[in-house]
C-alpha cells in the first residue's frame, strides 16, 4: 500500500487515537503513518454490534416470554458467551446452561446470583427483578 | 539515576512493548519490522469448528506472547514472565517493579480498557501495554497502539489483568532482564532463524489449515458458506475475517505490510538484495487482501442483497493471495540464507 492511498476515514477509533499503518513512501521504502479508520473495516465493526443488538433483543423478548432467565439477556449485552461467563462465575458450562432456565433460575440462592451479578457488574436486585 | 520512559507508537500492540522495552534498555537497533520478523510473527491459520464471537477462528499471526519471546530469544535475552493466582500478589509485584523503575509489560484485556472506545471493547484478553510509573495512584500506561500515553486507575488495572475467558491473562507481567549490546552478527543470525521458522510454518505445516494452504482452505470454506448458513450469517462471517485481518494492531494487510517492511530492513543486514524484491512480493499479498478485504466490504454492506458469485470472487482472491505467497516463500527458501 502506497502512502497516498492510506485511507483517512470516519471510524470509532477517533476517539483514542490514529493507528499506525505500514506503507511505501514515494521512494518505494517502507515507512509508517497515521490512518483516522477506513469505511471497509467501520462497517464490518457496525455489522458485528448490530448481530449483538440483535442477539440481545432475542434474549430480552425470550425472558419476557418466560423462555429463558436473566442470566441468558445479561450474557449478551456483556458480549460473553457460556465459555467467559464459566470462567467469570466458576461455573460449569452445563450448570450455566441449566441456569438459563427460568424454573432453575427461581431456586437459586442468592449466593449463587450473586456470582452472576459479580460477573456481569450489576445489582443483585437487577439480576432478580428483570423482566425482559 | 532513573532513565527517562519514551512512549513509542507501534502497529501491533505485542511488537510495540517488546520495541519500547528494548530500547528502553538501550538497544537502538531494534524496530518494529525487526521483532516482528525475528519472533517469526506471520501466519495464517483457521481453526475449524471453533467460534470466536460467533464467527470462524482465523488469525494472521502467532500466539500471543510468543513473537517478543522468539525475537528476544534469538537475541540472546532473556524475558521474565510472570502469572499470578492471587490479584493481591499481582499488584504487589507491579508496585515493587514500578518503584524499582523497571518498565514492565502487562497482558491484559481490552473489555474493561476504559480508554478504548466502547465499540471496540470486546472481551480480547491478548491486548499488550507497558506500565513505566504511578502518579497520584494512578499507573502510567504506554499502549503501543495509542499515540500518546495514558494512565490507568488501580481498579482498573486489576480488572484487565484479570479479565477471564479465552487467553486469560492471569495478570501476566514480563520484562527483559540481561539486555547487552547486540551485535550485527546476532542480528543476522536472528533475522535468518526468523526467516527459516516462519517459512517452515507457511509452507509446510501438517493438517491443511495452516499457512498458505489454510488460505486455500478458508477459500473454499466461502465457497460453502452462503448456502450452509445463509447469506446474512455468511456476511457476517466475511466480516469476521475483514476484521482479525484489518482492525487495529496488524499494520494493515494482515501484517503482511509489516512482514514486507521486515524483509527490507532483513536485506540490510543480511546482505542480500533479493529479499527487497521478496518484500515486493509480500506488499502485493497486503494489497491483494486489501483487495479481498473491500470485496467482502460490498458483501456485508448489503448484509442479505448479495449472490453466490460475490463470494466466489472473495473465494478466487484468496487462491491467489496463497499462490502468491506460496511464491515468495520458497523463493525465500531458494535463497538458501546461512
Amino acid at each position: 500500500m502506497k502512502k497516498e492511498d492510506l485511507p483517512q476515514d470516519d471510524s470509532p477509533l477517533k476517539k483514542m487515537t490514529r493507528e499506525l499503518l505500514y506503507v511505501k513512501d514515494e521512494n518505494g521504502k517502507y515507512t509508517t503513518d497515521l490512518s483516522t479508520g477506513w469505511e471497509v473495516k467501520k462497517k464490518a465493526l457496525e455489522n458485528a454490534w448490530d448481530e449483538i443488538k440483535e442477539r440481545s433483543e432475542e434474549a430480552r423478548i425470550a425472558v419476557k416470554n418466560g423462555e429463558k432467565s436473566p442470566i441468558c439477556y445479561f450474557m449478551e449485552i456483556k458480549l460473553m458467551d457460556v465459555m467467559i461467563l464459566s470462567a467469570y462465575t466458576n461455573f460449569w458450562g452445563f450448570t450455566i446452561k441449566r441456569h438459563m432456565k427460568p424454573k432453575v433460575f427461581k431456586e437459586l440462592s442468592d449466593k449463587k446470583l450473586n456470582r452472576y451479578a459479580k460477573a456481569f457488574e450489576i445489582s443483585l436486585e437487577d439480576l432478580k427483578k428483570f423482566k425482559g | 539515576m532513573k532513565k527517562e520512559f519514551k512512549h513509542i507508537q507501534a502497529a501491533h500492540c505485542e511488537n510495540g512493548v517488546g520495541v519500547s522495552l528494548l530500547k528502553y534498555h538501550g538497544l537502538e537497533f531494534v524496530t518494529e519490522p525487526l521483532i516482528f520478523g525475528m519472533g517469526s510473527g506471520l501466519l495464517y491459520l483457521h481453526l475449524p469448528l471453533i467460534k470466536i464471537n460467533n464467527g470462524p477462528f482465523i488469525t494472521f499471526r502467532t500466539m500471543p506472547g510468543k513473537i517478543f519471546s522468539t525475537a528476544s530469544k534469538s537475541m540472546g535475552i532473556k524475558v521474565s514472565r510472570t502469572k499470578f493466582g492471587s490479584e493481591v500478589k499481582a499488584m504487589n509485584f507491579l508496585d515493587k517493579k514500578v518503584k524499582e523503575g523497571v518498565p514492565v509489560g502487562c497482558q491484559v484485556g481490552v473489555f474493561n480498557l476504559p480508554y478504548f472506545p466502547p465499540e471496540y471493547r470486546f472481551h480480547f484478553n491478548a491486548h499488550n501495554l507497558i506500565v513505566y510509573g504511578k502518579e497520584n495512584g494512578n499507573y502510567l500506561v504506554s499502549d503501543p497502539v495509542m499515540e500518546t500515553v495514558t494512565t490507568l486507575s488501580e481498579e482498573d488495572m486489576i480488572k484487565v489483568r484479570f479479565a477471564k475467558g479465552p487467553l486469560a491473562p492471569r495478570g501476566q507481567l514480563y520484562f527483559p532482564e540481561n539486555v547487552h549490546q547486540i551485535d550485527t552478527e546476532t542480528i543476522r543470525n536472528g533475522i535468518i532463524k526468523g526467516i527459516k521458522r516462519t517459512n517452515l510454518m507457511m509452507l509446510d505445516a501438517p493438517g491443511g489449515i495452516i499457512g498458505v494452504n489454510g488460505i486455500k482452505y478458508t477459500a473454499r470454506q466461502i465457497q460453502k458458506w452462503r448456502d450452509k448458513m445463509g447469506p446474512r450469517k455468511a456476511a457476517l462471517y466475511l466480516g469476521q475475517i475483514v476484521r482479525m485481518q484489518e482492525e487495529i494492531g496488524t499494520g494493515g494487510g494482515g501484517f503482511r505490510f509489516i512482514y514486507a517492511a521486515f524483509l527490507e530492513q532483513a536485506a540490510a543486514y543480511v546482505k542480500n538484495d533479493s529479499l527487497l524484491e521478496i518484500s515486493e512480493e509480500f506488499t502485493k499479498s497486503g494489497d491483494l487482501w486489501r483487495e479481498s478485504a473491500i470485496q467482502m466490504g460490498r458483501i456485508y454492506k448489503g448484509r442479505i442483497n448479495n449472490e453466490q458469485a460475490d463470494f466466489e470472487v472473495c473465494s478466487d482472491l484468496l487462491m491467489r493471495i496463497s499462490d502468491l505467497e506460496k511464491q515468495a516463500f520458497l523463493k525465500l527458501r531458494k535463497l538458501k540464507l546461512k
